[in-house]
């Protein structure tokens, strides 16, 4: 695959974060917005495998920091994932609550 | 039209199929079904784009971790289903967000489109120096090395998160195992697959590691793989989930981190810097670190899937 | 247009371990913690901050001796292949803000996290003095990194240490506000990272100080500016991205709330700050500093008079929040005003960080001040704090002395820091940043005088304490009260150590 080929990459990955932020902001269950958000964070690692496959050079057929960058990314993004599973998992076994309540609905706080 | 292109369209055609229908469906099931599959076609696309390392780690955390950690959580959050899906925001708001959605994809297509040419690289750079690692796989010496604080903050990272899932642990089951208690089905096919494949996965994650520093694998891939193998003997019920208070599994979780710190300060006096290895003795301490850290964070991923404890110890 | 040859070598400084040792101090703190159990998780911490305090001490000082940025390669790699950690005045002066607020807020915190007198470790005091050490760790994280990967990394650490925080007690509706701060914190990050990797795509590097030189304005770095900008927005709680906020922190235990609104949101407001004036000042455009400010002003009055129509007294601290996140963002138009006029930034952007000193002193005493009125009187409703001054008169002074700092009176941290942009907005001609500072002022002094009032009421019948409150920890909210009233005198030092590794003038753009 030549490097001009990997712009096809570059516009998929464009379209795939636009996807996620849409179904971030309409769909009303947590755990489709975490989904969503996982989708917005493959299109970003997918547009940084693109500018890596683009600096492939003396015989690397990529950038290999960016590469490297995208392995942290996925590990950061799953760490965030399985935080909001739990935390989904424990409100929704607290209060059987299935969305996000408006901001001013919660009650009083204590100390 | 060659066979590459052809392939490289078709597949991306489908990832934004895929990407689109886990959106669109209405049954959560099923959208997380379609995340899995998605994530299998990004790995692809990740070997299309000559990043083996990251195709190996988007197939087992993007495509696999993250699909079971989600199952398990579809699972139970089912009884509230179909009151969420009532809440669907109105025609106005769906505008919006589309227009917000679609702006930011144009803006990004047109980044991309517009990305210099011929593009900057660091991959000079790593070449000139790779040789001071005595590692074969650029990657894991970007990784380790170049930017190995990167990767000792991403162990603190995954500590971070487990520490917080915790924090979501009822009070009176403070020490207890996470998960519910799973029974074992002596002749069922869960059971005889937990027998089966760990000690083949054991191997095949030592071998990842141990060629990690020379071809595409390292740590995460192989702690993940254990990770998986590890799940799947709890979920058969062959062995039981640790009590999160248990000293030895506190102590194995911080291995890693520990050991990548110990070896980077020693760097300060016999290697002019912190996290700089002696000349000559990059490799065995980069495997030594590859080899305590896959180990914590095989214990990490599982316990993060896993979730705070449920039942006493 | 490759890097400028003034930037190159770069190479360790004298004392650029320090920085080394400020970042691995607090998470060698978190492992101990997590490795030793809940029982000991408080002895780390109480041993770690104040060797952090002393250790960021040390670096005001080198910074301040050697007149410069302090720098570490770590790994002995320079940029770009590697990552430097750097320490300019900006960085130091946060560094010594975190370590000191959080000293207080341990020892405040010190009965109340206590480790049960029987049997193993119990979840909330191991919790908050883990998260506490990890919360100081992501913070030092964020200052000193000079990789904008690294630093995305810190950010997601700061918001992975932040939402256990919110609900450590867990209630139905702090479970709730944790879950919609994560959602933004996430949401922030991955935009925040898109913008760096179209940076790496465009210029090659992560490095900011090497970005600072290569940036142009084209697609790229507009899209960059832009995502980076509003990523980070959300986790800072601007105007209008702020409704995650004021649950958040009320909900939050008294010292968690104390940390979450003196420290995390200025963690990613200082990376506004870096990215804003060292690493795109370029190509930043004058209106997009006026929008920004434009947020901030909407902020001020939004969340002051909400916080008037509060009923509980945590709540309207936290909303008072919402509003004093908003003159931080004052700093940006001013500071491109004064490059305009070929004049030095300093004033507007020492005026900046003061605001941000400033407040977090004061309102860390504040917050934890309405623990200890929670703790006497059982309840935190603002109509029935009657009798409560006679009851705590450490605490309320701490609370007028804090309310003078967020009014911005002399000689406040807060006046001053109102002083330094408000003369900056008179020099550049921007007369309606003066108008939105006098009236901000205005609006504060009505809530804070309202609660004042209500607790110095006479009452015929002294109250009796819920709990009462030991002398000590009313002392240590005075004392941090006491701090942000008397920051304001920083202006009789002799140095500028906000400024230490600034150029006087930002490159054009800006202007």
């Amino acid at each position: 695959m030549s490097v001009a080929e990997s712009t096809f990459y570059g516009l998929c990955a464009a379209a795939l974060v636009g996807i996620g932020l849409y179904g971030l902001i309409v769909n009303p269950q947590p755990l489709r917005k975490i989904l969503s958000f996982n989708l917005v964070g493959s299109g970003v690692f997918l547009i940084f495998g693109v500018v890596a496959r683009r600096g492939a050079a003396l015989g690397m057929g990529g950038d290999p920091v960016p590469q490297a960058l995208v392995i942290t990314g996925i590990v950061v993004a799953f760490s965030a994932t399985a935080l909001a599973v739990a935390l989904v998992v424990r409100l929704h076994e607290t209060t059987g609550a299935a969305t996000l309540m408006p901001a001013d609905a919660g009650e009083p706080p204590t100390p | 039209m060659n066979m590459a292109l052809l392939f490289d369209g078709s597949l991306i055609v489908l990832i934004l199929a895929v990407a689109v229908w886990t959106m669109a469906v209405r049954n959560s099931f099923a959208a997380v079904i379609g995340y899995a599959t998605y994530g299998l076609l990004l790995a692809l696309a990740w070997v299309r784009l000559a990043a083996v390392d990251a195709a190996l780690t988007e197939a087992a955390i993007g495509g696999g971790l993250t699909s079971v950690l989600l199952i398990r959580a579809v699972v139970r959050l089912r009884s509230s289903e179909s009151a969420a899906r009532a809440e669907t925001p109105g025609r106005v708001s769906r505008l919006l967000a589309a227009v917000l959605a679609g702006s930011v994809t144009a803006a990004l297509a047109l980044v991309v489109l517009t990305l210099p040419e011929p593009a900057p690289t660091l991959a000079p750079q790593v070449a000139a120096n790779i040789a001071s690692t005595s590692l074969g796989n650029a990657v894991t010496g970007v990784l380790l090395s170049f930017r190995a604080i990167d990767t000792l903050l991403e162990a603190v990272v995954l500590v971070f998160a487990l520490i917080a899932v915790w924090t979501l642990t009822p009070d009176p089951l403070w020490g207890g195992r996470p998960g519910p208690r799973y029974e074992l089905d002596e002749n069922g096919m869960l059971a005889y697959l937990a027998r089966l494949l760990p000690p083949l996965g054991i191997v095949v994650a030592v071998y990842v590691l141990w060629v990690g520093a020379d071809l595409p694998g390292g740590k995460f891939q192989a702690g993940t793989l254990l990770a998986a193998m590890w799940l799947l003997a709890i979920m058969a019920g062959l062995v039981e989930a640790p009590p999160i208070s248990q000293r030895w599994l506190r102590g194995a979780l911080v291995l890693g981190t520990v050991v990548f710190l110990a070896i980077g300060f020693a760097g300060v006096p016999l290697a002019g810097a912190f996290l700089a290895y002696p000349e000559g003795h990059a490799k065995p301490l980069i495997i030594a670190i590859e080899a305590a850290s896959m180990l914590s964070i095989a214990l990490t991923l599982g316990l993060l899937v896993l979730g705070p404890p449920e039942r006493g110890a | 247009m490759n890097t400028l040859p003034t930037l190159l070598p770069e190479a360790t400084s004298a004392g650029g371990y320090l920085l080394v040792l400020a970042l691995v101090l607090p998470f060698v703190g978190v492992l101990a913690a997590l490795t030793l159990g809940g029982r000991h998780a408080r002895a780390v911490a109480m041993l770690a901050l104040p060797l952090g305090l002393v250790l960021s001490l040390a670096i005001v000082v080198e910074a301040v001796r050697s007149g410069q940025t302090l720098v570490y390669l770590l790994g002995g790699w320079a940029p770009p292949l590697g990552i430097a950690l750097r320490a300019d005045g900006l960085s130091a002066v946060m560094l010594l803000t975190t370590a000191v607020i959080l000293l207080a807020v341990a020892c405040f915190a010190h009965a109340d996290f206590a480790a049960p007198a029987a049997g193993g470790e119990a979840r909330r005091p191991f919790m908050f003095w883990t998260l506490l050490l990890a919360m100081w760790g992501s913070l030092n994280t964020v200052f000193l990194a000079g990789d904008l990967f690294t630093l995305y990394v810190a950010l997601e650490l700061l918001g992975f240490a932040g939402v256990p925080l919110v609900c450590l007690e867990e209630r139905p509706e702090t479970l709730q506000a944790a879950l919609r701060y994560l959602l933004f914190a996430l949401i922030g990050s991955v935009l925040y990272m898109l913008g760096a990797v179209l940076l790496y795509g465009a210029y090659g590097t992560l490095d900011i100080a090497r970005l600072a030189t290569l940036v142009r304005p084209e697609p790229a770095a507009f899209a960059a500016a832009a995502l980076m900008t509003v990523g980070l927005l959300a986790k800072t709680a601007l105007f209008p991205l702020h409704l995650w906020l004021p649950p958040a922190h009320a909900g939050a235990p008294a010292a968690a709330s104390a940390v979450l609104s003196a420290l995390t949101v200025k963690g990613s407001f200082f990376l506004v700050i870096r990215l804003w004036l060292d690493v795109m000042p370029g190509i930043v455009t004058p209106a997009a500093g006026q929008l920004l400010a434009a947020c901030g002003a909407a902020a001020i009055f939004v969340g002051n008079v909400v916080a008037l129509r509060q009923k509980r007294l945590k709540l309207l601290i936290a909303y008072s929040t919402v509003a004093q996140i908003g003159y931080l963002f004052l700093m940006f138009p001013l500071a491109a005003g004064l490059s305009a006029l070929q004049l030095p930034t300093a004033p507007a952007v020492t005026g900046g960080m003061l605001q941000a000193i400033s407040h977090a002193t004061a309102k860390a005493a504040m917050f934890m001040g309405a623990g200890l009125i929670y703790s006497t009187l059982g309840h935190d409703r603002i109509a029935d704090l009657r009798g409560v001054g006679r009851q705590l008169p450490m605490t309320m002074l701490a609370f007028a002395l804090g309310g003078v700092a967020l009014i911005g009176l002399p000689p406040s941290g807060g006046f001053m820091a109102k002083w330094l942009l408000l003369a900056a907005a008179l020099t550049t001609g921007q007369w309606w940043w003066v108008v939105v500072l006098v009236l901000g002022g205005l609006l504060t002094s009505f809530y804070v005088f309202i609660v004042l009032v209500r607790a110095m009421a006479a009452v015929d019948v002294p109250l009796t304490p819920k709990i009462v409150v030991p002398r000590h920890r009313e002392a240590v909210v005075l004392a941090l009260a006491g701090l942000s009233f008397l920051l304001g005198c920083v202006a009789l030092l002799p140095l500028d150590v906000v400024q230490i590794g600034r150029p006087a003038l930002l490159p054009a753009g800006l202007q």
